[in-house]
């Protein structure tokens, strides 16, 4: 099982880190997005994995899992998403102001002409 | 004798909050902004003048506040001797110069803004002298610096003002920096940054092998701030100032703040033979070379500020020389120095007030034609040259003494010669000054008649005249106590008493001062031809000089910038991920791991099937990206899975945020491309793709590296406090909200605070959008032809309006249990935002927004107001901010449950999150509105019960062809 998040932790920032490099603004945003996965998984895993353990105080139980990393994480989803929306609207006007979704200032440049 | 008194930081404090004061009250008339100002000024003046009296008995008054205690920066402050005078000093003039500057500024300029500089300005020079932290010292150090760029900038119309001021902030800034390195190599060495500790460790600092770093460090804060050689170009280029600024800064604060660091710090860093070379040649240079320059300024204001320059150089000297005697003979001059040239540069004001020209050159036989103002600045000017039996002569008279007694590179007669040159010198500015500006024949081109000025104007430099005629009659009498005791507080209580007098007999000071003031007779009688010589020889231009070397900086910094900051983010952030993990991988090879502690758990079919789904899926989105929505639809496959995974392991809250986070994100992103392009063009070269993915993978293995170590190692957590406190302190079962809602209570305090912030920065961006050059952009936006014409099917109308109570159902259910079991405020208001989306998609915006009750802004605000009024309720029961509070009731027929304050702080969170999230949503919607898309307001496009009249529309058509 450690195995399988941490293949998918690896994964998934990679790919993140691949479409962050892109030239364009939507694909930028997909791999933060992706990105922002890979570190919640992260952070929730450095609480350690647990199957079938209660998250929740119960008489009957006798360990539980981690509630810190969980907590934190879970506030980080809601927030990603606040970041996530600025971003998008940003890209958006972007585009409709200069006509391109292009994220390098020097590329516009160059790109004036054909624009 | 140590007392304390809360009075000192209460005086400290005046001039700042007074400071607010004139800014809002100049409306009321300049003379109202004027007393307002001299208010403060004047209680503190007393509360000074209440403490007095303890120091002057030998005692020290104290006064201790912890700030930041872990730093050593506390507020601490203590008013000995030299603190009472210095302090004195600056509000004393501070008072005078109120006055002069109502009547010297002209109704144009913002005095409100004169005031409140000023007073900040005093606050800060306030500071430094009573403070007993160095830390603390420094703060007021650098407010200095900042608050007299203000004032010297104060004519922001002038260039020269501007430049001026620029020039003394980077000059005394930079010493300022050097000053705070200094300081804290001091502090290290002495243990304690408490000034009344470092100066116990005199022997212990003077002996350490960073002495001489720190000293150098310090002397060069003191020596750019007093204007020493070689750092005095700046005080002359900040005569731009208005004459009211000059005349405070340079006779009795600002440039004597130097003075001071070096007198306060004297106990400790004099007396080694790298103080005595350093600090006493750079004083005589100085005081020799501002001399020189004064005597053939024709500027009055530029010839004051040369040989404030020139004092300072000698009060620097002074001190270098390490005794007591000399440390006591220039606390003496620094009071002599202020009567005098505070006196004369309110009298230069007052010339070119009346006359409109401080050209020496242009002035002359004013003494017939203004008898006031020349008497008060003769007075002043004969003080300044040392003529008996003015105060003037006393100091300077004990400093050539003190020279006489001088070995200094080699013998006695070097610095006797030089220093009586200095003398020299200054004995010729000084009756130049007097001589060719109020004596001599009347013009009759001046560019203004001149008469004395108003009493008003006259009050302050007349009282001073007054000081040093009387100081020079009875000097033990008036100046006497206070130069004792401050003496006493530089030296450490070594210096002997000395009594103060105009007649020492025949002594080699004496037959000095005698050769210097008749060879500066003579050296003015020779002035029209040493002035021709000295403007036909080349000089280096200071400001020059220093334009040149800044404009050097400037480029290098720009070529910087340029080089590395060009705008291409994905270079950035291509450097940034390589820059990581080669730190990373330091780290790693850097220390060794401790063996594996944990197994691994087996892993089920089922999760081996939802992991190839995602590693499937997130291969896909980075082949396939360039179609955007195809991309999208394959993020939300990943979100499904690290759902999925969050279930399987432990974690439902996170399972539920998750879900429904990415719901709303997939909703927002679909908006959104439908104004961004469908396709991503295909631009990268094939080389940049090879590198990027090579990059990508490398972060990718070594994260998932990172990862899988860590998740074969225990670690110790304080979780276990979390979930044996949780029952316990915060009343709740889930652990999780309990850490959300009450443990760690402030974070998402700040964190609702934050989503928020963005739900209203959208709404914001997006106002200033529609308002922008995007607007042309949507008003010809021109929709696909093969879209949907039945935009809101009758079925999914039918079907959101029968889930729309259950799904609010679900969301207060999910609020109310939160606290015991999965769920809580932010779930819930994400699950109640679904619900609502779902009717603005279904039944249109039109329909739905006529229904709504709630503006999403005002719900915001009240979601933060609700959990900021819920934690400072905890203060009503003595308890810290956000301290909840439960007890468990019943109300029959009800079972028992419970009532927590920690749920209204989560009602808080809900209504935050709920708002945000539909401000959001909304604010992209109005982009479709604004391009043109249609509202309906009813629910449906199509109506079926029109059905059949559209079916005759249609076939009355046909009928038409």
């Amino acid at each position: 099982m450690e195995l399988v998040v941490a293949t998918s932790i690896g994964g998934l920032t990679a790919a993140g880190i691949y479409l962050i490099l892109r030239l364009r603004a939507f694909p930028v945003i997909l791999g933060v997005t992706l990105l922002s996965y890979a570190t919640n998984v992260f952070v929730f895993a450095s609480g350690r994995l647990a199957v079938g353990l209660p998250p929740v105080l119960t008489d009957d139980a006798t360990a539980y899992t981690d509630p810190l990393p969980q907590a934190l994480v879970l506030t980080a989803i809601v927030i990603s998403f606040g970041m996530t929306a600025v971003l998008v609207l940003i890209a958006l006007g972007a585009f409709l102001e200069n006509g391109n979704d292009r994220v390098n200032v020097e590329d516009e440049r160059a790109g004036e002409g054909d624009a | 004798m140590v007392s304390a008194s809360g009075l000192l930081p209460v005086m400290v404090l005046l001039p700042f909050i007074g400071a607010l004061v004139p800014g809002l009250m100049i409306r009321a008339g300049r003379n109202a902004c004027a007393t307002f100002t001299a208010i403060p000024t004047l209680l503190a003046l007393i509360l000074l003048g209440v403490m007095a009296p303890d120091v002057m008995n030998g005692g020290t008054v104290t006064a201790r506040i912890d700030w930041l205690p872990g730093l050593g920066l506390n507020a601490n402050f203590m008013l000995d001797g030299l603190g009472l005078l210095f302090a004195g000093m600056i509000l004393g003039v501070g008072l005078l110069i109120i006055l002069y500057a109502r009547f010297y500024l002209s109704g144009d300029d913002p005095m409100g803004q004169f005031y409140t500089y000023l007073l900040l300005f005093q606050g800060a020079m306030l500071g430094i002298s009573v403070s007993d932290n160095i830390l603390l010292l420094l703060v007021f150090w650098e407010l200095t610096s900042l608050s007299s760029f203000l004032l010297i900038g104060y004519w922001k119309h002038l260039p020269e003002g501007r430049q001026g001021a620029r020039m003394a902030l980077t000059v005394t800034g930079a010493g300022g920096l050097a000053m705070i390195a200094g300081m804290l190599i001091l502090g290290n060495i002495a243990g304690s940054y408490d000034l009344s500790v470092i100066l116990q460790h005199g022997d212990e600092i003077r002996a350490s092998e960073y002495y001489l770093p720190a000293l150098i460090l310090i002397l060069l804060g003191a020596f750019t701030k007093s204007a020493q050689f070689p750092f005095h170009f700046w005080l002359p280029h900040a005569m731009a100032a208005p004459t009211p600024v000059s005349a405070y800064l340079h006779s009795a604060t600002m440039v004597k703040a130097g003075v001071f660091l070096m007198a306060r710090m004297w106990p400790v860093l004099a007396g080694t033979e790298a103080w005595f070379y350093i600090v006493s040649t750079v004083g005589l240079i100085t005081m020799v070379l501002g001399a020189l320059i004064a005597l053939f300024k024709d500027d009055l204001k530029a010839l004051l500020a040369f040989s404030t320059v020139s004092h300072l150089g000698l009060l620097t000297m002074l001190l270098g020389f390490g005794t007591p005697m000399a440390a006591t003979v220039a606390v003496f001059h620094i009071i002599n120095h202020l009567t005098f040239k505070a006196t004369l540069f309110m009298c230069a004001g007052i010339v070119d007030h009346e006359t409109h020209t401080r050209d020496i050159k242009r002035l002359g036989g004013l003494a017939s034609l203004m008898p006031i103002t020349a008497l008060i600045a003769v007075v002043a000017a004969l003080s300044m040259a040392g003529i008996p039996p003015l105060n003037g002569f006393m100091s300077k008279e004990m400093m050539l003494e003190e020279v006489a007694h001088t070995h200094w590179w080699g013998g006695t007669w070097p610095i006797i010669i030089v220093a009586t040159v200095g003398a020299m010198l200054s004995v010729a500015y000084c009756f130049r000054f007097i001589g060719h500006t109020f004596f001599g024949p009347v013009r009759d081109d001046y560019p203004h008649h001149p008469h004395d000025p108003p009493a008003g104007m006259l009050a302050a430099p007349a009282f001073l005249a007054v000081m040093v005629v009387a100081i020079g009659l009875f000097p033990s009498l008036i100046a006497g106590p206070i130069v004792d005791v401050a003496s006493a507080a530089v030296t450490g209580d070594t210096a002997e008493h000395v009594h103060l007098k105009l007649w020492h007999g025949v002594t080699p000071a004496l037959i000095m001062s005698i050769v210097a003031t008749l060879g500066g007779a003579f050296l003015l009688w020779l002035h029209r031809p040493l002035d021709r010589v000295w403007l036909s020889t080349p000089r280096p231009e200071a400001k020059a000089i220093f334009e040149r070397l800044v404009a050097v900086v400037e480029r290098a910094s720009l070529r910087f910038t340029e080089i590395t900051h060009n705008g291409a983010i994905s270079r950035y952030l291509a450097i940034f991920t390589v820059a990581t993990i080669v730190l990373g991988f330091a780290a790693y090879s850097g220390g060794g791991m401790a063996p594996p502690t944990r197994g691994l758990l087996p892993v089920p079919p089922l999760v081996a099937v939802g992991f190839v789904l995602l590693m499937v899926a997130t291969a896909a989105i980075v082949t396939m990206h360039r179609n955007r929505f195809r991309a999208l639809m394959l993020t939300s496959v990943i979100g499904l899975m690290v759902s999925a995974g969050f279930v399987y392991l432990s974690a439902p809250d996170l399972a539920l945020t998750q879900i429904t986070v990415d719901t709303v994100t997939v909703l927002l992103m679909l908006v959104a491309l439908h104004f961004l392009p469908k396709d991503t063009p295909s631009e990268s070269p094939t080389i940049l793709k090879v590198r990027d993915g090579a990059i990508a993978v490398a972060a990718g293995a070594a994260v998932a590296l990172l990862a899988y170590s860590f998740l074969l190692r225990d670690v110790s957590t304080i979780s276990d406090y979390h979930l044996a406190n949780s029952y316990k302190g915060g009343g709740g079962t889930n652990v999780v909200n309990v850490i959300l809602v009450d443990f760690r209570g402030y974070d998402t305090y700040g964190e609702i605070i934050v989503l928020g912030i963005a739900g209203l920065t959208l709404y914001a961006l997006m106002e200033a959008l529609l308002n922008g050059p995007a607007s042309r952009t949507l008003r010809n936006w021109t929709f696909p032809p093969d879209r949907s014409q039945d935009r809101h099917p009758v079925m999914m109308v039918v079907a959101t309006r029968v889930m729309m109570p259950i799904a609010v159902l679900v969301g207060v259910y999910i609020f109310l249990r939160g606290h015991n079991l999965p769920g809580g405020g932010f779930v819930a208001g994400l699950v109640m935002s679904i619900a609502l989306l779902m009717q603005y998609m279904a039944s249109g915006f039109g329909w739905t927004q006529e229904r709504k009750r709630f503006e999403y802004h005002s719900m915001i605000g009240w979601g933060v107001v609700v959990a900021g009024l819920t934690g400072a309720g905890a203060w009503l029961a003595g308890a810290p901010f956000l301290t909840s509070a439960f007890g468990y009731f019943t109300i029959p027929p009800f079972e028992e449950f419970e009532l927590a304050t920690a749920m209204l702080f989560d009602l808080g969170v809900f209504l935050t999150v709920l708002g945000a999230v539909m401000l959001m949503l909304y604010s992209l919607s109005r982009l479709a509105r604004y391009a043109g898309e249609t509202v309906n307001l009813e629910p449906m496009d199509y109506d079926p019960s029109r059905r059949f009249e559209a079916a005759a529309e249609v076939n009355d058509k046909k009928d038409g062809h």
